[in-house]
């Protein structure tokens, strides 16, 4: 999301880019399912399968 | 396209889309149903644990725990929050709903998949429990249900997605979305990995109940479950914390101290939140240690640091609206002045402190590895989650129930007076039941086991009598709460279906003057961080916190000598 549209005769409001951050909802989403899926289930079954089959 | 109807709230004046309306009411009515059954069965199972009591035999126990898992841990809680994200989404922002009749084919798919995973467990050939670990094979249909109802709640989530975008096209709302609308967000971001998770398992499994599929390995099935199992209840602890600061700016018009903080507490959750999976995982050989601390006493940490914040922000966005409304006679004057007879807030205010006291710190000893190993697999674990779960989230939704009866029902609050107690007749029974399962668990009592008495066992084990004495305790604590979650359903339905309509606006609490809508449907700050009432009962959580966390290091160092 870019800065706010100025109104007529303003400067446009610098927004920090945290908010910027927090106000895109689609970015927090892919967020909120790579982070677990990377360092919950996928660590985890690399981990799993790496175990030898007993004989 | 058809063009969308809206009412105007008087209490609120909000702009009420009639199709999100209809469908928080649908979603929140089956949601009531399926508590009711729930917690019958919860009732069941808590009266057969009661050793002098022990009221079912071993096939009907174990069947009823299944049954109560599956209602109250994923039915009742998860159509709540679909209200939650409509009602956070189109109403907070003034929107119309997206798509309505994938949302009314969502609720569909979650009404049949609930039913059907209902039917198949109350058949008796699927009493695997909540968990359903293989090898342990339920009826195929059970896991059909299952499935229904995840791909329904994931459209749900959809939905909500879509209206937040539509808000933002078509500008209902100025700048950020509303806190409250972002903890939503929170949950839906949360639901989505979820209920991905629960696809990605289930649907092999089912395929396996099927004959399709030769083998489930158990580990992997542990390790992909939890990743539903757990962070289901991470959805709710999501959606529980946005409705504190909804019901906080509804009563009294209170902003949270900084907006910014707090959201920057839900980003905690969006990362972190759904790595306390891991602590299901802890005695699991075949798992690293460097996979276990990462995910619990690493990443879990930063997680609970968000709630501390949360903790912190709520009633300290409370204690600020009522010092601006002159409350400001020494420490506490804010506190003993809030409607304390309305179920909105006793509800909200009891489940905070419980959450934080009973649920939020036996979770954080759960989920340290070294310590975890005194109560894993022990009745420790339900009893902490009925701190999160029951006391948390269940006590929360109860309370914002008090707000949507007249708000979107548009209907009088049925028997005020039993309205008035009955947060805190659950609420103590609740307390209850959390902390004398703890109690027990501390003590070793096996998690699931039909009888505590081994009576047909080929060998003798015997419990300390204590344990004995906290299991009776459970049993008294779970016919309390029964009482207050029956005078719940009843004030409910007789709200819902036979209470006097609501026309005009309404008082809730707010202060004189001060639109509600402006507290609950906007982005901004209170401004000021003079709570020292607030700063107090922080202090004493974290003596709490730090007591009992050390106690229980002690504890380990008593029982595994290092010599």
């Amino acid at each position: 999301m870019s800065d706010k549209e100025p109104a007529a005769g303003e400067e446009p409001v610098r927004i920090p880019f945290m908010q910027r951050v927090l106000d895109n909802h689609f970015l927090l989403l892919f967020l909120g399912v790579v982070v677990p899926t990377v360092l919950y289930i996928i660590w985890g079954i690399l981990e799993l399968v790496q175990i030898p089959v007993a004989p | 396209m058809s063009k969308t109807l809206f009412r105007t709230c008087p209490t609120t004046g909000l702009k009420i889309d009639l199709s999100a309306q209809a469908l928080i009411k649908a979603n929140a009515v089956a949601a009531v149903v399926f508590l009711a059954i729930g917690g019958l069965f919860g009732l069941s199972v808590a009266l057969t644990r009661w050793p002098a009591v022990h009221l079912l035999p071993a096939d009907w126990f174990y069947l009823a725990l299944t049954a109560h898992g599956l209602d109250v841990l994923l039915l009742w809680i998860i159509f709540f929050e679909i209200a939650v994200l409509y009602f956070a989404s189109a109403i907070l922002l003034n929107s119309r709903i997206a798509a309505p009749r994938w949302a009314w084919a969502a609720f569909a798919l979650m009404l049949t998949g609930g039913l059907v995973t209902n039917v198949a467990v109350l058949q008796g050939q699927s009493t695997v429990m909540f968990t359903s670990y293989p090898p342990m094979m339920a009826a195929q249909h059970f896991y059909l249900g299952l499935i229904l109802f995840a791909v329904g709640a994931l459209i749900a989530c959809g939905v909500f997605f879509g209206t937040l975008v539509i808000a933002r096209d078509e500008k209902t709302y100025q700048g950020s979305i509303p806190l409250v609308t972002f903890g939503a967000l929170t949950a839906a971001i949360i639901a989505v990995f979820t209920l991905a998770s629960g696809a990605i398992i289930l649907i092999p499994t089912w395929l396996w109940s099927m004959g399709l599929v030769s083998n489930i390995d158990p580990l992997m099935y542990k390790l992909v479950w939890w990743a539903m199992g757990h962070s289901s209840q991470q959805i709710n602890v999501s959606a529980h914390v946005a409705i504190w600061y909804a019901i906080a700016a509804m009563l009294f018009g209170a902003k949270p101290l900084s907006e910014k903080v707090s959201r920057g507490a839900f980003l905690l959750y969006i990362l972190f939140l759904q790595l306390a999976s891991a602590h299901h995982l802890l005695v699991e050989p075949g798992l690293s240690s460097e996979w276990k601390v990462f995910n619990t006493s690493y990443a879990m940490y930063l997680a609970v640091l968000g709630s501390m914040i949360h903790g912190l922000s709520v009633p300290g966005a409370m204690e600020a609206a009522q010092r601006a409304r002159g409350f400001n006679k020494g420490i506490f004057e804010w506190l003993r002045k809030a409607p304390w007879g309305n179920p909105a807030f006793s509800g909200m205010f009891l489940s905070l402190v419980m959450f934080g006291f009973l649920g939020g710190i036996s979770g954080v000893v759960m989920g340290t590895e070294q310590i975890n190993i005194i109560i894993h697999n022990t009745l420790y674990v339900p009893g902490h989650f009925h701190g999160t779960v029951v006391a948390g989230t269940t006590l929360t939704f109860m309370a914002m129930t008090y707000l949507l009866i007249p708000l979107i029902f548009q209907r009088q609050v049925a028997f005020p007076k039993l309205a008035r107690w009955q947060p805190y007749v659950f609420g103590l029974g609740v307390a209850g039941i959390s902390l004398f399962m703890m109690g027990a668990g501390t003590l070793g009592v096996s998690r699931r086991h039909w009888d505590i008495t081994f009576a047909t066992a080929p060998f003798d084990f015997n419990y300390p009598p204590t344990a004995f004495l906290m299991m009776a305790l459970n049993g008294m604590s779970a016919i309390a709460a029964s009482i207050g979650g029956l005078m719940f359903i009843v004030i409910v339905v007789a709200s819902v279906f036979f209470g006097k309509p609501v026309r005009d606006k309404i008082i809730l609490a707010a202060p004189s003057g001060q639109p509600i809508s402006g507290a609950v449907a906007t982005y901004g700050s209170a401004g000021t961080l003079r709570i020292p009432g607030t700063l107090v009962l922080v202090g004493i959580f974290f003596v709490a916190f730090v007591l009992y966390y050390f106690v229980n290091w002690k504890y380990l160092s008593e029982i595994w000598p290092m010599r």
